[in-house]
Parts: C-alpha cells; sequence; structure tokens
C-alpha cells in the first residue's frame, strides 16, 4: 500500500484548502524555476527515467512523446495540449485533480510546456463538466495574479493557459478529434500520420497529453526520476488513481501504486465486494472500452498495464468497475454498446455502421431473442471493426463485446436457449372458431 | 521531384515520393477500390474501402489514400519497403468494410438511377458477399430538397463527404455539409435550401452511390441504352468537353469528360442540363411570313421567298450577322456567300463588341490559357464576373487562390466570385489610378513574376470599349504582363462562336455596317444565323437560321431550321484560341438541317453555287486559310499586338464597368428554352413564387 509520504495528489478529496497559498504550503510550486533552470533535456531524460506511461489509457511513455516535439522551432509555435475530456464511463479521477488539487496540473503544464517548447497550453475540458472548469479557471487566476503564469513570471518560462470548455462529445478525447474541435471545426479524428507532434493545433507541433500525465510531471521531476521508478514493478511504475466504482461497499477515487492487486486495491479502499468475494461476477478494469474479465481471473492479478495485459484486458484509464452477481452482465455490455453506438462520430464507415449493428445485436442477445450462430457472427463483426478505423473508438466498441462473448458465452447461449423455451408460452391457445 | 521505391504484390517500382499508396499501387497496377478517394478533392480516408498491408507496419491493414509513400519505413537491411494489395488480409478487410456499407444501403438498384454506373454496385461484385447477414431494421434517411438540379435519396448515402468536399473546396460554398454523427449522420445543405453554386450539377458525378442523382434526368433512361458522343460545350466561350447522351434523336443528358487544360472534369450547371431546351420550342420546318403571319413553308418555298429578295436587294443592302452558338463552318460558309453576293456587312459581334482581328490575335484571346492561370501570381479583373460567364474558369482562378500567396484585385462590380479578392474600384476612374485604390495591391501585381489581367467583355463594346482595351494593353506593359514565355494579357470571352468568328475576319469588311448598324436598318435583307441577343428594328427582311423559337425567329420574316450545337458538326474556337471539333450526337427535328449545308442550298438557289459538297471540303478550305484549326493545339498569338494597342492609348470617358451576363442561366435560345433554367434563373433572382400549402 502507498504511504502517505509518496501521494502525488495531497487534496484529491477536496477536504484541506484548495487556494494557491495552501498548495503552495503542501508543496506545489517549490522550486518550479530551479526545475526549469536545468533545462529541457534533463526534464524530458528525468521523466524517461522515471518510466511514466501515459495515464490516459494507452500507455505510451511520456518522457518519450516529450521528446517528439522539434528542439528547434521553425518559426511555428509550439502547443501543447490537455486532454481534459475525460469522458470514458467509469472514469473519474482527472476531475478530482481539476476540482481539488487543481495546481498540480497548473505546474505541470508550465514544466511540460518548457520541455516541448511551447508558450501555451490549452487545456480542453470536457462539456459536462461545469464545476471543474470553474475551479481550474480559479486556479489559473490565482496563479496569474501570483506572478506564476503569464509574461516574466516566477518560474522563469513564458507561459499561458487557455481553459477550453468542450460540449460533450466523448469522440472530443481523441487526440486529433480533441484537435479539431479545439480549433472549431466538427470534432472528427484526422487521419496519421502526419502525427500532431510534426502538424498538430493550427497546424503547429504539439503535443496532447492526460491531465494526470502532466499533473504527476513536477512531483516526479521535483524527487527525481528514481523515485517514481521505485513504486510498482518494472515498466509499470509510479503511482496511479485508481477510480473504482460499482458493486463495491465504498466507491473511491484513491492515489495507489501500480502492480497493487485487485484484491488489496478493493479490501483496503473500498471496503470489499458488496456481498463478499464469492459475489463477485466480473470485472472492467480500465473503463467501459476494456474487455470484461470474471472476478476469478483478477483477484490477485497485479494492477498495471503488463499485469492486465496478460489476462487479456488493459488497465486503460484505471477506472475499474465491479459488477457482483446481481449484475445482468449482457445487458451491460449491451448498455456499453449503446454508449459507443451513440458517441461514434460517423466519419468512417466501420465504426459508423459497425457500432450499430453491434448494438443491435447485443440487445437482442441481452433477451435472448437470436440465434446461437449470431454469437460467432457478433464476434466476427467486432474483428471487422477493430483495426480499420481512423481513430481507436472502433476498437473500443469492438473490445467489450469480445471481452463477453471471450468469458460469458455460456450465459448468452442460456439466455437464447430459455427466450426459445419461452417462445410461446404466454401465447393464447387456438381455439377453433364456430 | 524525389522518387521513392517500393514494392506492390512484389513488383518493384518507382515512382515520385508525394504519391500516396493508393497512387503506386495504381502506378504498379493494381487495382484498389475506393469510394471517398478522389483526384481533385483532399483526402478524407473515411470510406475505408482502399486498406491494403503494409509490411512491417502495425498488423492491421492501412488506408492507402491517406499514407503517403514518404511515411513507408524500408526493411531492417535498407530493403524497399512493401505494400501488399491481394492477400487475405486486405481482401478480408475490404469485405468487412463492404459489408457494413451494404447493411445499411438499400437493395433499391432496380429504380436506382446510378444502376450500371455506380461504384458501390461494381465493387460489391468484386468485394461483396451474397447474402446479408445483417437482420436488423435498416436505416431510413429523409431526402433533402437541394435545389431543382440535385436529387437525394439520402437513404443511399455511405457518406464519402465527396460532395461535401466538392462544395467547400472547388465550388466554394459552405452550403452543404454533414450533421449528426454516427449512424444519424446525415449530408444536408443544414436548412434544406438550394445550392447557390454554378458547379453543383458536379456532385452528381462525384456521387460514388445513388444518393444524390440528375433530377431533370431522374427516371429517364438506363446508362447502357444511351449513346454516348464525345463533344464540346458551347454554352460559354470556355469549350468544355462533354459527352452528349442520346437515346434515338432525343440528347437524355450530358456529362463532363476529362480535358485537363479546359474544364479539368467539371461543367457549369448551364452546360449541363440545357439539354431540355433542346426537346423545346424547336424550328422544325421553315416558315415564311404571309399576311403579317409566319406560316410553315417548304423548303423550295422558303428558299424561294429569299431568293425573290434577294434578287431584289441591292447588294450594299445585305447583311448578315452570326449568333453567339455558330460553328466556324457555317461562318466560313457565310462568309463565301456574301462575298459572292457583293456585300461587306457581315459581323459576328452582336452584342457591340470593339475585339477586331485587325488588332491581332492577342487582342481578343486569353492568351495565358486556362491552365496557365494555375502558373500565374497575381490576378486583375477589369469588368468581368468570371463566376458566370466562364464558371469552370472561375474555378480554376479559384484553385490557384487556394494555393495561396495569389493576390486578386477587381475592378468591376463587387460581387461574390468565391474567392477573395481586393476591390478597387467601379470603373474607368480606377482603372487608370489603380495606386490610388490600393498601392499594395498595385506593388504585388507589379512585382509578380507572372501577373495575368482578365478583360470582360462587358466594358469592350461601344465608344469606350477601345480606349478601355488600349488601357489595359497598357496596364498590362506597365506591370510586365507581357515578357517571354508568358502573356498575361486575357481577354474573356462569353461566346462560343466569337473567337472563330474573329479569326475568319467574320467582322465588316470595307465600308461594311456593324451588327448594330444593320440591325437598326442599315441593309434590308439581313442574314441572322441565330443572332437572338441582338434587337432587330423595323426595316430589313430577315431570313433566321437557327434553332429555338426565340426573340430572332420572332421577328424573322422566312425561317430556315437549323440544327443545334449537338446536332450538328461543328468547329468552335474557345476563348483561349483552341480549335475544337464538336460531334453530331443526334439529327436535327423534322425537316432541319445542318446550317453549312442550309447555306450551301442557298447559295446554289441565289446563283452563287458556293465550291464545296461537303463538310469535309468546307474544311479543307477552311484549313487551308486558317491552318491552326486542324488540331486543338493552341498557337500562342503574338504578344506585338498588345504592345500595339498599348500605344494606340486614347480618351477614356468616366463609366462604370457592369458584366455582360444579367442572368447566367438564360444566355442562349437553348438556355432559354429550357424548364429546368427557367426555374434556376427564378431561384437565383428570388422570383421563384410557391404557393402556400
Amino acid at each position: 500500500m502507498l504511504s502517505d509520504k509518496d501521494r502525488i495528489f495531497t487534496n484529491i478529496y477536496g477536504l484541506r484548502d484548495k487556494s494557491l497559498k495552501a498548495a503552495m504550503k503542501r508543496g506545489h510550486f517549490d522550486g518550479t524555476a530551479d526545475i526549469i533552470g536545468k533545462g529541457r533535456d534533463w526534464i524530458i531524460n528525468e521523466m524517461k527515467a522515471s518510466g511514466l506511461r501515459g495515464r490516459g489509457g494507452a500507455g505510451f511513455p511520456t518522457g518519450l512523446k516529450w521528446s517528439f516535439m522539434p528542439k528547434e522551432s521553425d518559426g511555428r509555435p509550439h502547443y501543447l495540449v490537455v486532454n481534459a475530456d475525460e469522458s470514458e464511463p467509469g472514469t473519474c479521477k482527472d476531475r478530482e485533480i481539476m476540482r481539488n488539487d487543481p495546481f498540480t496540473l497548473v505546474e505541470g503544464c508550465v514544466i511540460a510546456g518548457f520541455a516541448m517548447g511551447a508558450h501555451t497550453a490549452f487545456i480542453y475540458i470536457r462539456g459536462e463538466y461545469i464545476r471543474e472548469r470553474e475551479a481550474l479557471q480559479r486556479a489559473v487566476d490565482e496563479c496569474y495574479e501570483a506572478g506564476l503564469l503569464g509574461r516574466d513570471n516566477k518560474c522563469g518560462w513564458d507561459f499561458d493557459i487557455v481553459v477550453h470548455h468542450g460540449a460533450g462529445a466523448y469522440i472530443c478525447g481523441e487526440e486529433t478529434a480533441l484537435i479539431e474541435s479545439l480549433e472549431g471545426k466538427k470534432g472528427q479524428p484526422r487521419l496519421k500520420p502526419p502525427f500532431p507532434a510534426n502538424v498538430g493545433l493550427y497546424g503547429c507541433p504539439s503535443t496532447v497529453n492526460n491531465v494526470e500525465s502532466i499533473a504527476v510531471a513536477p512531483t516526479i521531476l521535483r524527487r527525481g526520476g528514481g523515485w517514481f521508478a521505485g513504486i510498482g514493478r518494472q515498466n509499470n511504475t509510479g503511482t496511479k488513481l485508481f477510480c473504482v466504482s460499482g458493486h463495491v461497499e465504498q466507491p473511491c477515487t484513491v492515489e495507489e501504486a501500480m502492480g497493487i492487486s485487485f484484491r488489496e486495491l478493493i479490501e483496503k479502499h473500498c471496503g470489499g465486494i458488496r456481498g463478499g468475494w464469492d459475489n463477485l461476477l466480473a470485472v472492467i478494469p480500465g473503463g467501459s472500452s476494456v474487455p470484461l474479465v470474471p472476478g476469478a481471473d483478477i483477484i490477485d492479478t497485479p494492477m498495471d498495464f503488463d499485469g492486465l495485459r496478460d489476462i487479456k484486458t488493459s488497465l486503460g484509464t484505471a477506472a475499474v468497475i465491479v459488477m457482483d452477481k446481481s449484475t445482468d452482465i449482457v445487458k451491460a455490455i449491451a448498455r456499453i454498446s449503446y454508449f459507443y453506438k451513440h458517441e461514434s462520430c460517423g466519419q468512417c464507415t466501420p465504426c459508423r455502421e459497425g457500432t450499430g449493428w453491434m448494438w443491435r445485436v447485443m440487445e437482442r442477445m441481452a433477451v435472448g431473442n437470436a440465434q446461437k450462430r449470431e454469437i460467432d457472427m457478433l464476434l466476427q463483426v467486432t474483428k471487422q471493426v477493430e483495426g480499420h478505423t481512423i481513430c481507436a473508438l472502433g476498437d473500443a466498441a469492438a473490445w467489450p463485446i469480445q471481452g463477453l462473448v471471450r468469458h460469458f458465452r455460456a450465459e448468452i447461449e442460456r439466455r437464447i436457449d430459455e427466450f426459445s423455451r419461452d417462445a410461446d408460452a404466454d401465447r393464447p391457445t387456438l381455439v377453433a372458431a364456430e | 521531384m524525389t522518387m521513392a521505391k517500393l514494392k506492390v504484390d512484389g513488383r518493384e517500382i518507382e515512382v515520385p515520393d508525394h504519391y500516396t499508396l493508393l497512387q503506386a499501387c495504381e502506378e504498379a497496377g493494381a487495382e484498389v477500390p475506393r469510394f471517398c478517394f478522389h483526384e481533385r478533392l483532399s483526402i478524407a480516408g473515411n470510406c475505408r474501402m482502399c486498406l491494403v498491408e503494409v509490411k512491417g507496419g502495425p498488423p492491421k491493414p492501412a488506408a492507402s489514400c491517406a499514407m503517403g509513400v514518404r511515411d513507408l519505413r524500408p526493411g531492417p537491411n535498407g530493403e524497399a519497403p512493401e505494400v501488399f494489395t491481394t492477400t487475405p488480409m486486405v481482401k478480408k478487410a475490404r469485405e468487412g468494410v463492404m459489408e457494413f456499407l451494404l447493411i445499411n444501403h438499400p437493395l433499391d438498384c432496380p429504380i436506382c438511377d446510378q444502376g450500371g454506373e455506380c461504384d458501390l454496385q461494381d465493387q460489391a461484385m468484386a468485394y461483396g458477399v451474397d447474402s446479408s447477414r445483417y437482420k436488423e431494421n435498416k436505416r431510413a434517411v429523409e431526402d433533402k430538397y437541394i435545389g431543382p438540379l440535385v436529387k437525394t435519396i439520402m437513404t443511399r448515402c455511405i457518406h464519402c463527404t465527396r460532395c461535401v468536399r466538392f462544395t467547400t473546396e472547388v465550388a466554394g460554398i459552405s452550403e452543404l455539409g454533414l450533421v449528426g454523427r454516427g449512424e444519424d449522420a446525415e449530408i444536408t445543405t443544414y436548412l434544406e435550401q438550394a445550392m447557390t453554386s454554378e458547379l453543383q450539377g458536379n456532385v452528381i458525378d462525384l456521387c460514388p452511390v445513388g444518393a444524390l442523382t440528375s433530377r431533370p434526368y431522374a427516371y429517364q433512361a438506363r446508362p447502357w441504352e444511351l449513346t454516348k458522343t464525345e463533344t464540346i460545350d458551347v454554352m460559354d466561350a470556355v469549350g468544355s468537353a462533354i459527352r452528349v447522351d442520346t437515346r434515338g434523336r432525343e440528347v437524355m443528358r450530358i456529362m463532363p469528360r476529362i480535358n485537363e487544360a479546359v474544364n479539368e472534369e467539371w461543367i457549369s450547371d448551364k452546360t449541363r442540363f440545357v439539354w431540355d431546351g433542346l426537346r423545346t420550342q424547336r424550328l422544325d420546318r421553315p416558315y415564311v411570313r404571309r399576311d403579317g403571319r409566319l406560316q410553315p413553308a417548304s423548303w423550295q418555298e422558303a428558299f424561294a421567298a429569299v431568293k425573290a429578295k434577294v434578287d431584289a436587294t441591292d447588294p450594299s443592302r445585305i447583311g448578315a450577322i452570326a449568333g453567339d452558338l455558330s460553328a466556324v463552318e457555317e461562318m466560313w460558309a457565310m462568309k463565301r456567300l456574301m462575298a459572292e453576293l457583293g456585300s461587306a456587312h457581315i459581323d459576328c459581334r452582336q452584342d457591340g463588341s470593339i475585339n477586331h482581328p485587325a488588332d491581332g490575335r492577342a487582342s481578343y484571346i486569353f492568351n495565358s490559357t486556362i491552365a496557365g492561370i494555375e502558373d500565374a501570381d497575381a490576378l486583375l479583373i477589369v469588368g468581368a464576373n468570371p463566376r458566370f460567364e466562364a464558371s469552370v474558369l472561375n474555378a480554376r482562378i479559384r484553385k490557384r487562390w487556394r494555393l495561396g500567396n495569389f493576390p486578386v484585385g477587381v475592378i468591376g462590380q463587387n460581387s461574390d466570385l468565391r474567392f477573395d479578392y481586393t476591390y478597387l474600384g467601379a470603373g474607368t476612374d480606377t482603372l487608370s489610378n489603380i495606386e490610388g485604390a490600393s498601392q499594395g495591391f498595385f506593388d504585388a501585381l507589379k512585382n509578380a513574376e507572372r501577373p495575368m489581367i482578365i478583360v470582360g467583355q462587358g466594358v469592350l463594346k461601344g465608344e469606350n470599349g477601345s480606349a478601355i482595351l488600349s488601357s489595359v494593353a497598357a496596364l498590362a506593359r506597365e506591370i510586365g504582363a507581357v515578357t517571354e514565355g508568358w502573356n498575361g494579357f486575357n481577354v474573356l470571352q462569353t461566346a462560343a462562336s466569337r473567337v472563330g468568328g474573329l479569326d475568319i475576319g467574320f467582322v465588316p469588311g470595307e465600308g461594311g455596317k456593324t451588327a448594330a448598324e444593320m440591325a437598326s436598318g442599315g441593309v434590308d435583307l439581313l442574314f441572322s444565323m441565330g443572332a437572338d441577343e441582338i434587337e432587330i428594328g423595323e426595316g430589313p427582311f430577315v431570313v433566321y437560321m437557327g434553332t429555338h423559337g426565340d426573340r430572332g425567329a420572332h421577328r424573322a420574316d422566312v425561317i430556315l431550321p437549323c440544327g443545334a450545337y449537338t446536332e450538328k458538326s461543328g468547329t468552335y474556337v474557345n476563348l483561349e484560341g483552341r480549335a475544337q471539333v464538336a460531334s453530331r450526337a443526334a439529327f436535327p427535328p423534322g425537316e432541319a438541317r445542318e446550317d453549312w449545308a442550309v447555306i450551301r442550298a442557298l447559295s446554289a438557289v441565289v446563283g452563287h453555287t458556293l465550291p464545296f459538297d461537303s463538310l469535309l471540303e468546307l474544311r479543307r478550305e477552311i484549313y487551308e486559310a486558317h491552318g491552326f484549326m486542324r488540331s486543338d493545339a493552341i498557337v500562342a498569338a503574338d504578344a506585338d499586338a498588345i504592345t500595339k494597342l498599348a500605344d494606340r492609348a486614347g480618351q477614356l470617358a468616366s463609366m462604370t464597368f457592369a458584366s455582360p451576363i444579367e442572368d447566367f442561366y438564360l444566355t442562349n435560345p437553348i438556355a432559354r428554352a429550357s424548364k429546368v433554367m427557367a426555374e434556376c434563373s427564378q431561384l437565383a433572382q428570388g422570383t421563384k413564387l410557391e404557393a402556400a400549402e
């Protein structure tokens, strides 16, 4: 279990004073100018040494991502874009950072901006996050007043932060769709290549990072990459905000060491599974887009990128959705399918047509109104969508269904059998007309 | 141009490194299916049909239209990157995409106008499966009204967004878009208003399925029952390459052909939809005015009436005016006939233009050429509205403008040209003092290496016309628009017949009268070759040789019915000076005959038989005099003409410039006979009235 001294987010529950002054007392903005004084290369090397992997879901090494930005500007400005469009169902970590501990993010923006030669950061906040935007804007304003942002600031790197409010579309959490939306266009993912590091926001080199990835950077640099790398397992280092929801006694968002076992996470922080461990049915460990796993498979699995990959799922955003045996698991996945059908942007064919198809079949399977051969057909359709689309939304729509079929095929078949058995149970008995 | 090596299906090829994988695959002879990709539009990469396998890349197929050859990585030992288009992975991926495209596509091919020339149909044959696994309800989408020309059946739409990209990028309107998201995404004009572009018909060709089809052509014919004739358009002076599709003797539709030098693959709506005008109001038999009324007559009676009048008239009182749709052949024949009769009164400039072959050919053609617009680096438009006078040419200007670094200035009407420009002023006062209007633009024009000036027909008439032409020539000389290898002096002609007419000298000879003088009573016998845009006053006996019962026919005393541009073989010289031969796609209706044959027959009747019995003999005569008409290549005109014009600079009287086109849709008798054009015109003028429901 992570000891309190190793926690990066010291006010994640908002129980303490949220002002800049109090945040500085807790150590934020301590020696920011010194960190910047050490230079770009030092920062990037230290980030690489920390082993921090992007917290937005894909787990791409953050230090490496920063290093992709051109070293010298070719005349175009560089931009840092912070992805605060936290829309993945189950995920609620960035909102806690923004409303309770926003200065971690603000300080992170300055440092990350310096590391990639950007003088401007755009923070794109999800449309539904009204209070979070207000809190973050307040924090940014406070920093401007305190001379920590703007021209000739105390951090030693001219820096502006623009907080931009989205309109509430899941797809705008995809980095290129976010950039399009930020530019004022329809939020549809761009074709890659070119990647944002070359041609990003307004055609300039840009890096899009998750809120958490940026927010942990100042503490990593203050305490050293080695400290961060010392927590967790090889390749899966550091601390992580886990958002546990569903059928646990106390759902919560908690900062824990990577690689903590599922059992420990639930026992220590969530008061156990509702109805005890025997009542655990399945877990979606990384937000709605990752495949579910049956409870028995995950209980002693380390909660990190590699540990979950070994059981054919993914850490994603570490949004752990716990489902006990009262859950209608097929219906649950059908609901997720509906979400992806609803949020598909409609740009490319497989996702536009496939998500609707998958959802409709799922709805029928939820009540058993299907043929058993359709299970394999459904699986094939998910494979036809996966990997054939412009962005990863197609994959995200396909994986939950693949996970369901992998682990709960028997349940689907049982429903189909039941449905056929009862098919004419409520039909009136036929009587010959006189 | 740097080249890149790659292997496609094991075949090593070398292609320019800016190529996309799709282009490279085509170069290697591998066929790649596509819906959204189009050579002349930006890349969307959304249909996912063109997936290919890239060796060494991620274990999923890549969209070949969106991936550059440049983005490929060589193998570990520097081997050429490899791409596969026929592997099981590719085949499976394409079948998957095809299945997705078809699940919500209606199976209404039997009643779909695209049937038989549908990309989806063709590719479903190659990649489709025989039966559907989709058991849910299909999506239905409400049809949208987007104007009188383009019919929508939106359920068929596969969201390739070609139409959106065309209207935005080429046509320059942002009136069509994709609203909604996911499977609810729909193509619409937002408020379901008609599109305002003069190029909107092209979305019909671009649509790979039957979602956007031609409204006037709806349910008229099937592509396989049409006879296709490649010919040239005469609605404006651009000379767009078109294909006329006929069934029997009726023209069923008109489509563009690719001619990179002229129209790329776009045509204007007037060109495309004028065909219903070829069926109505036609003159299908001769008429002779008796007792004040035009009455049907036989050819003999009509010719006899003409002969009687010719015999009774002094040759110096006979004249001929060629209209805007006349081919070179009939003008040549008429010129010969008038010379035989002993008259110098001929004119092909019914609008009163001052263009004259004596000023040199460079003084009346579009010297930079249409393709040359793309090489220009600054443009001044004087008294022209290219959007209406030459819509396709305007698209070329917009294409150049989109590339950037292309300052455009306009003197004349301040209207929407579909690209941004500096508005300098309204007339001659600005023309003689551009620095005063905008020093910045004048400097840009002067510093440009290949500046262009386009001067419109609207200002080149009347007493002031010559002075304006001269001062534009002087300006061209001043800004260095005429140099070795570049001629930036351009006249924007609007009549298809004009350059050809000027080339063969169909202008008043010594002591000859102009069209306006003839029409106002300067002659007693006037041959009107479809001259419908000029008011002929009381006095002359008018022999009208034309196609439609339009203004000219109403004024006529004898009507000799002739063939329209789709009904005769004729040479048209476009505004660049490019001689192109239009082919006959159908026969003239009823007793109407090809124009040159009518003139030839008439010449025998009046006793001055012309020395050609076939079109070939007639053409041989023309070619002997004007060799360049043998081919459609452009012969650069002698630029000295512009210097001479500049030296002549006269006194400019103050006036404001106006375009000669008052109504784009109704510029000639064929268009005026078209119901579709009438509706478009009403829409454009805002006079279309609809009963409230």
